[in-house]
This record gives structure tokens, C-alpha cells and sequence, in this order.
């Protein structure tokens, strides 16, 4: 689905069903250098199963045009007024990484919009550290392989994602490299930068409100859980579930991130 | 302190795609001889028809056997995905057939295996699908023969029977210009020799029966999505591959490139091509397989070490006219193969006997250690004589057409002990003179 945000063209992943305003939604926020595309499984049930689904890409990736934006704060300012051009009132946002900021972003600026705050693979800060910053500006391609092999726990995932006979690293790698072809305006290094300078963590935790949910990679190098501990007890009413994966949770346990996800959301609707 | 980094050829030849059996902790990939799969619940089934959740339905379309080798090969190649067939014709055919319809245009080397020239020159023409044969050498006629309904550029690592040498790089460069992708047979090279994703192809298959087995026991076929061609991107420009990037009335109006930005092609192959052709590799097959593959790299340079051996002996005998191998510099791709192929260039060789197809038969009737049959890819060292078996009815003049002499034999290099193979090659060699 096409949408005009900010009088740019903004792609959302409808989970192949047609978005439907009777219905509650789901809204899919990637995370750094990623598209759409990582939420494939878990959104075409969502869709299938009573729920609009709204896969962003993020300005300046994928299918998403205008140039990624430098700052969490700006990013789930694009969020909201994308909610709004969809015509959403209310949604439950879930978030993988850097995506988990926006949503914890969108759901402080915007609380009344939030229904339910799922933040995949998160921690605050989100630091990402010199060498990497560094390597994604003078060296996309390096920063892009460093970022999949510490994001992986397996060579060996079952039963694969989206399917039997993918290869997931593959899959991730080329995607990353993707996003770099179509958008040559090294994004994983603003994507970084955004991450890396996200000072509200805090103060947003604090101001949530709705059902909310951790999903963490037991074997997540990227984002060890227990860095995430200032966020899980702000936010005190939280639910935490741990999967057997790494960073890359959504194709390592599709199944087990789904059913977190669905079990969320459709447990207290 | 190194920096982190991908696993090993080696590493990936042993584990990629398999772990420990959950169930029984079986270390080996078990055989899942099975045709179907339980589901869990009535909307555990539907999900899993609908690619909601991931898993096993039926093994005409996925197979727990097969997926681990179809993973292997992908992270072997470097790609994103990887399908079982049941041969490399048939792995052809569904990399074909996933973007070429009738109306569409392929440009292919005319440097093929003859299986494959069938396949385009008659069989997929009487489904409208033509093709236009170049000389793989001839960058030109690569760019000339490109029209506006041409859908794929193909051709061989090396190529048949002369071992030409692909200029993978500039022939993807020239199917990239026209927004296409460039699909490669890369057979008698094997990951280990050649990735041809490093190098700019699109798409590869493998007669997964010859080295990836590697021992002659079962017929398999294996494709790869290299994930690096942007379907959407030339759909965009050129109205082509609206098979990706239009809905699919055959899945629920799926529009592949939208469901996945980098596996769009494996995913339609797949959920179309294996689906409706059927034509699936038995997972008996994907464990013999998944056998050979575990050693790929061993294997490989015995072959090519091997091989290298046998070459350089035939060029320097009296009864042999010219040899054809890439590793040795009398071949034209020779600098070429240098580049591409620095681990070596295969084992697969092809030289010319002097004298008669007479004296080809007495050759091939004399030897003891090389096999005379049609294959390639053995650990046992093979022999073929074209011009009486193969090309047994052609005249002379249109075998020369065909680059193939009455003397001509290809040898596919096995790993016995070199000095056995040479022995018995130059025992038959004199042999072969004896009633010149």
C-alpha cells in the first residue's frame, strides 16, 4: 500500500490482504538497514487473522522514497503522521531494534494512538559502538557483514524463514546489501547515528501506559537482553518472553515470535 | 584479534542447514521418507498453506531431507535460497520456466551440454519460448542477440566440449545493462572452484549428479537464488517479470517481489515451478547428496590435482593431436581461467586422438581403470568417445561443426592414484596407433 507522508511516497506490506478500517491494526517497524520484508511470516498471519497490518518501510528504504531521517524523534514523528494518513486511529506498534525506539518513541509523543508497545530485540541506550559507527560510514559493505554474522546464533535454523531451503544469513545479507543499492545515501550509517543518539529512553518508558511486551534472542549479541534490564523495569508492567535465537529474531523463531506477538495483543483485546 | 567473520567453505560443507536431529539427536541428516506431514491443528494447516508460519506440507514442494541440502548449497554459493530437483535438466527447466513463458527470448552460449541445447533448441520452442545460440567468447554477439522480449541470459562455467571459460563478470554486466538476470550452469565447477554470485550471475544450477555427489549414485538437480538481481527494479523499466512483481492468481494474488525484497524468485519457483511440475528430488537422493557434498572441497582438489597430471601428460604425447584444459596455456581461456578459477579448472577434459574413429574405439575398449560410460562428476575416472556413442550417426563434417573430431574423447578425472590413470591412458593411447 502507497500512502503520501510528509508529500512523500511511504510503502507499507499489507500482509497480502487488502487494509480493511474495520479492523483493529498492527503496525511493523523495521529496524536498521532492513525493509518490510524481515516481518514476512508473522505479518501475513496477523492479516489473515482479523488484523490490518502496516509493514513500513522506513523513509529512505525499500520501497519508501525521502531520505532516512537522522533521529528517532523524527522517525516516529513520520510514524505518527503516517498512522494519520492511513486514516489509524489506533494501533498496536511492534518494533524489531532500532524499529523498537520508534515505537516506544511514537507511543510517548502519541499515547492515545497505541494500543499495545511490542519492542523486539531492544535496549536502551542503544549504543552502537565507534568501530561499528565508523565502519558503516567508511565501509558499508564491512559494517553490513559485521552486522549479520554477530546477528545470527545458527547456521542451521528450522524450519527456516520464509520456508524450507532459505538460507537466512544469505537472505539478510543481501537484503542489507539491497537497501544499500537502491539508497546509496549510507543509511545504515544514519540508521546507527539515530540509534546511537537517542537520549529519551527513559522518559519514554516511563510514560507507557498500554500492554506491552520484550521479546528478547536468548544468544542476541547485538542486543543482549540483559542490557535491556533499564527499559524492562521502567516499564514494570511489562511482559517478557525469551526465544532461543539471536539479533534476528523474526527468521531465526518465526513461530515463537509470532505466537508472542498474537498471543499479546489477541489476549487483551 | 580477528574480526568476525562468515564460516568457512569447509565449516559450511558439514553444517550448513543441518543440526542435530530435535527429535531422536541423530547427527547425520536423517531420510525423511515421507510424503506428508501432520499438521498440528486445523490453523496450523492453513497457516502453513497460506506461508504464514513455516514447515513441511508435502514433499513435492518441501522435504526436512531436502531442505537441509538446499540450504547447504545456498550458503555454499552465497546465495539466499536453494531448491532439490529431481536432475540438473529439471533444475534448469524451473529456473527457466520461472521468468520465460511463451513469447519470451533466452540468449544462451552455444557452448552447451547437449541436454541443455535439447531443451532450448526444441522443447521449450515448442512451448514458445525461442532461443538465439552465441559464441560465448564473443561479447558482441551477447549484446546483439538481446531483444525486447528477452528474459535471461544463460550459459556454463565451462563450457561443452571445449571447456570455455564463461567471462561471468562481463556477460553479467551486459545482462544487467538490459535489466536482465544471468543464470549459469555451473556444474563442472562446483562453489568450491567458482561462485558465480561473487562474480555478477543472478541465478545458478548444478547437476547436483555429478560432483556434488560426487560418487555416481543418484540423479539430482539443485538451484540457487543468488538474491542479488532486483526484479522490481527491472519490472520498473522494462515491463518484464510481472510473474514476481504482479499478483499471482495461482497463491492467493501473491505478489513475490512485495512478500520478499531479495528471494522473490525462489520463493515463485518454488510455490509455482516445484508445486505444478513436480519435478522434486527425492529425499533419498538429497542424502546421497548431502554425502558428497560433506567432502566437496577434498574431493575437488584431488580432481583438479589429478586432472592437471593427466593434461599435461596427454599434451606432451605423440598420439594425441590437442587437449583441451583451461588450466594448461595452450588453452585460449587460459588467462581467463587464471581470474575465475584460481583453485583449478575442474576435471573435466576433452583431447583429440590422432587418427580414426577406429582408432577412438580401440582407445576407449583398452582401458581398465577409466569407465566407459556418459557421466561426469565420478570419483572413479570416466571416458566418453562421442563419435561412437553420443554422435555415433553424425558424418564427419558435422561433427567438426559440433567441435568434435573422430578422435575426440572427454575424460572426467577421478581420484585414483595418478600414475594408475596415466599408465592406463598411455597403454590404450599406443594401442589406438596399432592399426593406423
Amino acid at each position: 500500500m502507497l500512502l503520501t507522508v510528509d508529500g512523500v511516497q511511504a510503502y507499507c506490506y499489507t500482509g497480502g490482504k487488502a487494509f480493511n478500517p474495520a479492523q483493529p491494526t498492527a503496525v511493523f517497524i523495521h529496524g536498521a538497514q532492513n525493509d518490510h520484508s524481515v516481518w514476512i511470516l508473522q505479518t501475513r498471519y496477523f492479516a489473515h487473522h482479523g488484523y490490518n497490518v502496516l509493514a513500513v518501510d522506513l523513509p529512505g528504504h525499500g520501497r519508501s522514497q525521502g531520505d532516512a531521517r537522522t533521529s528517532v524523534e523524527a522517525l516516529a514523528d513520520w510514524l505518527i503522521a503516517l498512522l494519520d494518513a492511513a486514516g489509524v486511529e489506533k494501533a498496536a506498534l511492534f518494533g524489531h531494534s532500532m524499529g523498537s525506539l520508534i515505537a516506544l518513541e511514537a507511543a510517548f509523543r502519541a499515547p492515545a494512538c497505541v494500543t499495545h508497545l511490542g519492542m523486539l530485540g531492544s535496549t536502551w541506550p542503544m549504543k552502537v559502538s565507534d568501530a561499528l559507527l565508523e565502519t558503516s560510514r567508511s565501509d558499508e559493505p564491512a559494517a553490513i557483514d559485521m552486522v549479520n554474522i554477530w546477528s545470527h546464533s545458527t547456521m542451521s535454523q528450522k524450519p527456516s524463514c520464509p520456508g524450507p531451503g532459505f538460507y537466512t544469513m544469505g537472505g539478510s545479507q543481501r537484503l542489507m546489501q539491497r537497501i544499500s543499492a537502491i539508497n546509496p545515501a549510507l543509511v545504515f550509517h544514519t540508521d546507527f547515528s539515530a540509534c546511537n543518539s537517542y537520549a529519551n529512553g527513559e522518559a519514554a518508558a516511563q510514560s507507557v501506559r498500554c500492554p506491552a511486551l520484550f521479546i528478547f534472542g536468548t544468544k542476541d549479541m547485538m542486543t543482549p537482553p540483559r542490557s535491556a534490564k533499564l527499559l524492562t523495569t521502567t516499564i514494570a508492567h511489562c511482559k517478557v518472553v525469551s526465544v532461543d535465537s539471536g539479533h534476528s529474531m523474526m527468521s531465526e523463531q518465526p513461530d515463537a515470535v509470532l505466537d508472542a506477538l498474537f498471543n499479546f495483543v489477541s489476549g487483551s483485546r | 584479534m580477528s574480526g568476525p567473520h562468515y564460516p568457512g567453505f569447509d565449516t559450511l560443507s558439514l553444517h550448513a542447514g543441518a543440526a542435530p536431529d530435535p527429535a531422536t539427536g541423530a547427527r547425520a541428516t536423517p531420510i525423511h521418507f515421507t510424503s506428508a506431514f501432520a499438521f498440528r491443528d486445523s490453523d496450523h494447516a492453513a497457516a502453513l498453506f497460506n506461508m504464514e508460519r513455516a514447515g513441511h506440507v508435502y514433499s513435492r514442494v518441501s522435504n526436512p531431507t531436502n531442505a537441509v541440502l538446499e540450504e547447504r548449497i545456498a550458503a555454499l554459493e552465497g546465495g539466499v535460497a536453494g531448491i532439490a530437483t529431481a536432475s540438473g535438466q529439471a533444475a534448469m527447466h524451473l529456473g527457466l520456466s520461472t521468468i520465460a513463458g511463451a513469447g519470451s527470448h533466452i540468449v544462451a552460449s552455444r557452448a552447451l551440454y547437449g541436454g541443455s541445447h535439447n531443451l532450448l533448441s526444441y522443447t521449450l520452442k515448442r512451448f514458445g519460448i525461442e532461443t538465439t545460440f552465441v559464441d560465448p567468447r564473443d561479447l558482441d554477439a551477447w549484446r546483439a542477440a538481446i531483444r525486447p522480449n528477452t528474459k535471461v541470459l544463460f550459459g556454463e562455467t565451462l563450457g561443452n566440449p571445449g571447456l570455455d571459460v564463461l567471462n561471468i563478470p562481463a556477460i553479467a554486466a551486459i545482462a544487467h545493462e538490459h535489466h536482465l538476470p544471468l543464470m549459469v550452469d555451473a556444474t563442472f565447477t562446483t562453489p568450491y572452484l567458482l561462485r558465480p554470485f561473487d562474480h555478477g550471475a543472478d541465478l545458478v544450477f548444478h547437476s547436483a549428479t555429478k560432483f556434488l555427489c560426487g560418487h555416481g549414485t543418484a540423479v539430482g538437480g539443485l538451484l540457487v537464488d543468488g538474491g542479488t538481481f532486483d526484479w522490481q527494479a527491472a519490472y520498473d523499466k522494462t515491463g518484464h517479470f510481472a510473474e514476481l512483481c504482479e499478483p499471482y492468481d495461482g497463491f492467493h494474488g501473491m505478489v513475490f517481489a512485495e512478500e520478499s525484497t531479495v528471494a522473490a524468485f525462489a520463493l515463485r519457483a518454488r510455490r509455482e515451478g516445484l508445486r505444478d511440475f513436480g519435478a522434486v528430488m527425492s529425499p533419498h537422493n538429497a542424502f546421497a547428496i548431502l554425502q558428497g557434498v560433506e567432502t566437496l572441497s577434498l574431493r575437488m582438489e584431488r580432481h583438479v590435482a589429478n586432472t592437471m597430471k593427466v593434461a599435461e601428460f596427454l599434451s606432451s604425447h605423440t598420439a594425441v593431436e590437442s587437449v583441451s584444459y583451461p588450466g594448461l596455456p595452450s588453452h585460449p581461456d587460459h588467462a581467463l581461467a587464471q581470474t575465475l578459477l584460481p583453485k583449478g579448472c575442474g576435471a573435466v577434459l576433452s583431447f583429440n586422438l590422432k587418427g580414426d574413429r577406429a582408432a577412438g574405439r580401440r582407445f576407449v575398449d583398452g582401458l581398465k581403470v577409466f569407465s566407459h560410460l556418459a557421466n561426469v562428476g565420478d570419483a572413479k575416472s570416466l571416458v566418453i568417445h562421442p563419435a561412437s556413442t553420443t554422435h555415433f550417426r553424425v558424418p564427419t563434417e558435422q561433427l567438426a561443426v559440433a567441435g568434435i573430431a573422430e578422435g575426440t574423447m572427454r575424460l572426467s578425472v577421478g581420484l585414483e592414484d595418478a600414475d594408475d590413470l596415466i599408465e592406463d591412458l598411455a597403454r590404450c593411447l599406443k594401442l589406438s596407433q596399432k592399426g593406423a
